[in-house]
């Protein structure tokens, strides 16, 4: 048990390891999200009440699981690396704020370009909206803090304290729908209960899901990559995988 | 399953919606884009910057080498 974590903690091995999957990986997240792409857009049923701008709900309600689920892994990731010692934990943490940020843009703006059809407004300072813009500003805060201090060590300390204090607010993002019942709706699917869409207009956004779940690791093992490939570049390790072209 | 539009019109259009509907696609695609050409440019360039210290060292040596013979 010791010895494999100790082994994942070994930046070489996690950058020679994950080449070999990574290219399964991508192929996988490709065809994810081109097979949801395309049923999401065109052969989905149109919404009774929404009409088409529904469909928009297959990059929103993805990107914004995927905005959340990252916080976790940076906020796990940081807890690790404050604890342990761990670089490569460090390493995550570092390469999954600026995802994490991207994506919840993502959401952000998907939510607003769906408002204006549905609501007549891109923006309102409803409960979840005001949530999922804390976490971003959250995401921004560690992405600031890593690139504030000239010690790496004060860097990773300072960016895992405020991703853990940040956790406040997963909790309220996920609840804010029900607690204050103002204009986002509900949660469309909930882990306890059978989802409340048609199976037809479900089934592209559970590929939509999974895709964006594949899509979220192949990025942050990228960015994990290249930033085990920057701050190792002095070793001999790198200078053989530069030297042999490996990927 | 079908397509629920009868013509490539219809399916830009869609009802109205198409402005909103094919924004908000572009945009996280070209979010996505991004986000998978970043990491993958940044270390291209770490791999150019080793490859040229390893030259320089290589050259280093070299000349180095010359000097002893002398």
């Amino acid at each position: 048990m010791w010895q494999w974590f100790h082994r994942l903690g070994s930046p070489r091995w996690f950058y020679q390891t994950s080449g070999k999957w990574l290219p399964w990986l991508a192929g996988i997240t490709f065809v994810l999200l081109l097979v949801g792409l395309v049923w999401g857009l065109g052969f989905a049923p149109r919404d009774a009440k929404q009409g088409n701008s529904f469909r928009i709900i297959y990059i929103h309600v993805p990107a914004s699981f995927l905005a959340l689920a990252g916080y976790y892994v940076m906020a796990i990731a940081g807890a690790v690396g404050l604890i342990w010692k761990m670089k490569l934990a460090d390493m995550v943490m570092k390469s999954a704020a600026p995802l994490g940020a991207a994506l919840t843009f993502v959401a952000l703006v998907t939510g607003a370009i769906w408002g204006k059809p549905t609501w007549g407004t891109y923006w309102v300072w409803d409960a979840r909206i005001t949530s999922m813009l804390v976490l971003l500003f959250l995401y921004m805060g560690v992405m600031a803090l890593q690139h504030s201090y000239t010690s790496v060590d004060a860097a990773n300390k300072a960016s895992a304290v405020l991703s853990l204090v940040g956790m406040v607010n997963i909790p309220i993002i996920y609840k804010s729908v029900d607690w204050w019942y103002t204009l986002h709706q509900p949660a469309t699917i909930k882990f306890t209960e059978a989802p409340t869409m048609h199976p037809d207009m479900f089934h592209p956004l559970l590929v939509m899901i999974v895709g964006f779940y594949c899509f979220y690791a192949l990025v942050l093992i990228l960015n994990t990559r290249s930033e085990i490939l920057h701050r190792e570049r002095r070793s001999s390790w790198v200078k053989d995988v530069v030297l042999q072209n490996q990927r | 399953m079908i397509f629920r539009f009868d013509s490539f019109q219809h399916f830009l259009q869609m009802d109205g919606h198409g402005g909103y509907v094919w924004s908000a696609y572009l945009i996280a695609i070209l979010v996505m884009v991004w986000l998978v050409a970043g990491p993958l440019f940044r270390q291209s360039r770490v791999r150019q910057t080793v490859t040229r210290e390893l030259r320089r060292e290589t050259a280093r040596h070299h000349s180095a080498g010359e000097a002893g013979k002398e």
